[in-house]
């Protein structure tokens, strides 16, 4: 009975928020809706005993993407206003489309069946289950290779994001790395002939002593 | 007791609440791609009650990849945003007209 009123208030919650997140004026306030609808998301995952994936919800969607949106949100200088042009002309278009879906998924869920009633509650889990465990055991073992490939789609949005954000500015100092590897010895090492002095005679290196003691006198 | 039903329909109006949002913020790309992040997030709503309710982890391990990918697209789509604002000084997408399509 417990489960069930939590269930209920963070499930209004949610949709609560989900409503704020696309009826808001200001787009600060749809991403700090977006960021409860996660949080009341997290909290019904816990209900349904999907511990880990309801902290990885928190910390990579709270934590890092959505500190991503309010980031982008705030540094754009966006003119509100203008965007929100035919906000009450689309409103009843979209408020018919998500009624007929509603009405839709109510009507395949309770009316139509589809035979969920042969899985009326979830089995209790034995004790000591350990649901992260039990993702890990499964994960890298018959999911290794989809896992690989989810690294490696992240690593290309690390560097499709930097690559499309990166830009050159006017003054920019560079090294070129092909011109300074492809240096050869002639373009920095100049031999310059000069010609050999004569020797200087005795006569001469005696006269050059008087002369700088004379000075030192 | 949470039944299934329960959680589908709930994962249902948060799927129309997002496509009603794509409908009345079409000219916003930043809440366009807030309302495909709410989508995804209804989506892994029926993953887990699936894969709780038929004791099955496999779906809980396509939450996960779906979380990846969503990650990975929202940051690039935040990036060719930026780059968009800083071409054209505005994210309406009625002025996104370049291409003629």
């Amino acid at each position: 009975m417990l489960v069930e009123i939590i269930f209920y208030a963070f499930a209004a919650v949610l949709v609560g928020a989900a409503i704020g997140v696309i009826t808001s004026r200001n787009p600060v306030f749809s991403a700090l809706y977006l960021v409860l609808a996660f949080f009341t998301s997290a909290v019904i995952w816990l209900l349904l005993e999907a511990e880990f994936l309801a902290l990885v919800l928190v910390l990579v969607y709270v934590g890092a993407v959505m500190v991503l949106f309010l980031f982008v949100v705030m540094m754009l200088d966006i003119n509100v206003e203008e965007l929100r042009k035919g906000f009450t002309r689309y409103a009843p278009l979209g408020a018919v489309v998500a009624f007929i879906m509603v009405v839709e998924i109510v009507n395949v869920v309770y009316v139509k069946r589809l035979g969920l009633d042969v899985v009326p509650a979830a089995a209790a889990l034995p004790e000591g289950y350990s649901n992260t465990r039990e993702l890990g055991a499964i994960l890298y073992t018959d999911y290794v290779y989809p896992f690989q490939v989810a690294a490696v789609i992240l690593l290309v949005a690390i560097v499709a994001a930097i690559v499309l954000t990166m830009r050159q500015r006017a003054g920019h100092k560079v090294q070129d790395t092909v011109r300074q590897v492809s240096v050869r010895r002639q373009d920095r090492v100049r031999i310059v002939k000069v010609a050999a002095e004569k020797r200087a005679t005795e006569a001469d290196e005696g006269a050059g002593a008087d002369s700088g003691a004379g000075k030192g006198a | 007791m949470i039944t299934l039903p329960l959680v589908l329909t709930l994962s249902g109006i948060l799927f129309a609440i997002s496509v009603a949002g794509i409908f009345l913020n079409r000219k916003n790309v930043i809440l366009l791609l807030m309302c495909i992040e709410l989508m995804l997030l209804s989506v892994n709503f029926n993953f887990v009650a699936f894969s709780r309710f038929l004791g099955n982890i496999d779906g809980q391990v396509f939450v996960f990849f779906i979380l990846t990918v969503a990650a990975a697209e929202s940051a690039i789509g935040l990036a060719i945003l930026v780059v968009l604002f800083r071409e054209r000084r505005s994210i309406n997408v009625e002025e996104l007209n370049t291409m003629r399509g």
